[in-house]
């Protein structure tokens, strides 16, 4: 390859018409750009516009309702903040331990590139087709039904590529003299990861974690696949009941022919975007934080 | 510190916890092939009903009504239309703002533009589908009379939106990743800013660009509350992009929606469905990676 070997006759000798053609190009660029934050100006203000004016406590503490007025998001709440907790608790030590596997026992063969090269590709399979699974194995097979643990199960599936890329870059940083030093005082394998590595990467675990977690939180496809849109209007209670969430209330008030719940989805969408932007939050910090 | 012994029962529990991380490594094959055979099984169910001949070049999609037929085109055509109307928007754009980016911007413009795209790309899909209901589609509405409620031209609008921060940050990345060496020869030779940045940085940069806009593709192929909010539900070979149409994503949607008995054709069109899906986007996903991989190589 030879990047940007001379072409004849396109080359124009008068330096004042280049510089202009220059000039055009780069407005053209910043047109881009506008276009980009434009959009997400757009978009923020009219949700504010539609979304904010719904907010209200009997909103948040009101179960869906036939009746606009009387709809509200506390079983999707319930809902979302169950969903969240049981895919940490399914993602988190699945995918730092697969983290560790790869980066600190795998030997390096073919059977470990498999893996690493399995993972990476896991990451890009579209959603959809992770609630096709869910369908298929937790909801059917498993005959977990429509409950908490099997769209938990299934978006951990999701999630785990992502916390196991996010761990294995942090444990990847975590210098060698570390790992050295604890086993020149005697420490076993473990006990050189438990006490040295672990904590030394954890900051990075931590950020990778929330951010694969606030994916799960708005992930809306394969929860209406393994069929969560359903009308819950009780507070959920064990992992095994049905379950509404954010996302799926969302989408479900979006649906509405006539409009009348567009407001309501609109607010529900300001309180799901409003505590995903604190998790986004919250990783950058911890992430800076400890960052050395 | 801890104590410790070096003893046989440590080191039977540094075993077993190798043993551990092992296992949560390999439960990664174990969904993998999960999502192969779950596809496969139920695909060859439904094929041993439908000819594939007749699935993958059949015309008609219609599995509930009699006379049923089973030829996939309409729904790909569908997906195609609004991927390829979202990529008319998205790559041009999103070229355009890595390039501002990567050669022109200053730090100052930087520091705002990059986190405002990245909020875009954090943004849940369902948010961008309520912003297509319940903005582009009347907007749509009322500058073209006779858009209908669903139509492919706001949900291809608005996935384009939805990926161009993937675009933008995947260019910008290949293109500062092209070596300050080969600008620096540029400008040595007379060239303007101009002309480093189209005539070497972007050639240079071709490869990194190209894998950025097949991701990008694939994940517009693969969006489903978007199309499934605005494009509406009607599969046909159309492609006016002011007429509703059925994506294949939103098609599994409305399958999983409407209840359908374990081993009924409608419940293994899913999965067959599914597949597809999933053959397509992993085709693009290995083909993309392809791409990264020998432009990385190309600056070693």
């Amino acid at each position: 390859m030879s990047p940007g070997a001379p072409r004849g006759g396109r080359f124009d000798t008068r330096l004042e018409a280049r510089r202009r053609a220059g000039v055009r190009f780069m407005w053209l660029c910043r047109l881009a750009v506008a276009f980009g934050v434009a959009s997400l100006v757009v978009l923020l203000v009219s949700l504010a516009a539609d979304g904010l004016p719904a907010l209200s406590f009997e909103f948040l503490t009101s179960y869906p309702s036939r009746f606009p007025e009387r709809a509200g998001i506390r079983s999707a709440i319930l809902g979302s903040a169950w969903m969240l907790a049981l895919v940490a608790v399914m993602s988190f030590p699945l995918g730092v331990g697969a983290a560790l596997y790869l980066e600190e026992y795998a030997p390096t063969n073919r059977f470990t590139t498999l893996l690493k090269t399995n993972i990476a590709n896991l990451a890009s399979v579209p959603s959809i087709v992770y609630g096709i699974l869910g369908l298929a194995v937790f909801v059917r097979f498993l005959a977990l039904e429509r409950s908490l643990l099997a769209g938990a199960a299934t978006l951990s599936l999701l999630v785990l590529p992502i916390v196991n890329i996010a761990a294995r870059e942090a444990i990847r940083a975590v210098p060698d003299s570390l790992r050295e030093a604890a086993y020149a005082l005697g420490a076993t394998r473990w006990q050189a990861i438990r006490h040295h590595v672990l904590p030394a990467a954890m900051p990075g675990i931590l950020s990778g974690t929330i951010l694969g977690l606030s994916r799960a939180g708005g992930e809306t496809a394969p929860l209406l696949i393994i069929g969560a849109l359903t009308f819950i209007a009780f507070d959920p209670l064990s992992p095994m009941d049905p379950f509404t969430a954010l996302p799926i209330q969302i989408f479900n008030w979006t649906t509405d022919p006539r409009g009348e719940f567009h407001a309501l989805a609109a607010g529900a969408i300001v309180v799901l975007l409003g505590v995903l932007l604190m998790m986004n939050a919250a990783a950058i910090l911890i992430r800076n934080r400890f960052e050395r | 510190m801890r104590k410790s012994e070096p003893g046989s029962a440590s080191r039977v529990g540094e075993r077993l916890i190798g043993a551990l991380l092992f296992s949560s490594g390999a439960l990664s094959i174990v969904a993998t092939v999960g999502i192969v055979v779950v596809l496969l099984t139920e695909s060859l169910g439904f094929f041993a009903e439908v000819s594939p001949v007749e699935f993958l070049a059949g015309t008609r999609w219609s599995p509930d009504l009699v006379p049923r037929s089973f030829g996939i085109l309409p729904l790909v055509n569908g997906t195609l239309l609004v991927a390829g109307g979202a990529a008319l928007i998205a790559l041009p754009v999103g070229l355009a703002t890595a390039i501002y980016l990567s050669e022109f911007a200053s730090i100052r413009t930087k520091r705002t533009v990059k986190p405002a795209l990245e909020i875009l790309a954090g943004i849940p899909t369902v948010v961008y589908g309520y912003f297509a209901v319940t903005l582009v589609t009347p907007v749509l509405r009322t500058l073209f009379p006779g858009v209908g409620v669903f139509n492919a031209a706001s949900a291809a609008i608005v996935v384009g939106i939805m990926i161009l921060p993937m675009v933008s940050s995947l260019s910008e990345d290949a293109l500062s990743a092209v070596p300050g060496s080969l600008r620096e020869a540029a400008y040595g030779v007379g060239a303007t800013r101009f002309e480093v940045a189209t005539r070497i940085v972007v050639p240079a940069g071709l490869p990194g660009i190209a894998a950025s806009f097949i991701l990008a593709i694939s994940r517009a192929i693969a969006e489903t509350i978007v199309v499934t909010l605005a494009a509406g539900a009607t599969p046909g070979m159309t492609l006016d992009l002011l007429q509703s149409v059925q994506t294949m994503t939103a098609y599994i949607v409305q399958v999983s929606l409407g209840d359908a008995p374990s081993g009924s054709i409608e419940y293994r069109t899913l999965f067959a469905v599914g597949l597809l899906l999933f053959l397509i986007t992993l085709a693009l996903n290995l083909l993309s990676q392809r791409m990264t991989t020998r432009f990385r190589e190309s600056f070693r």
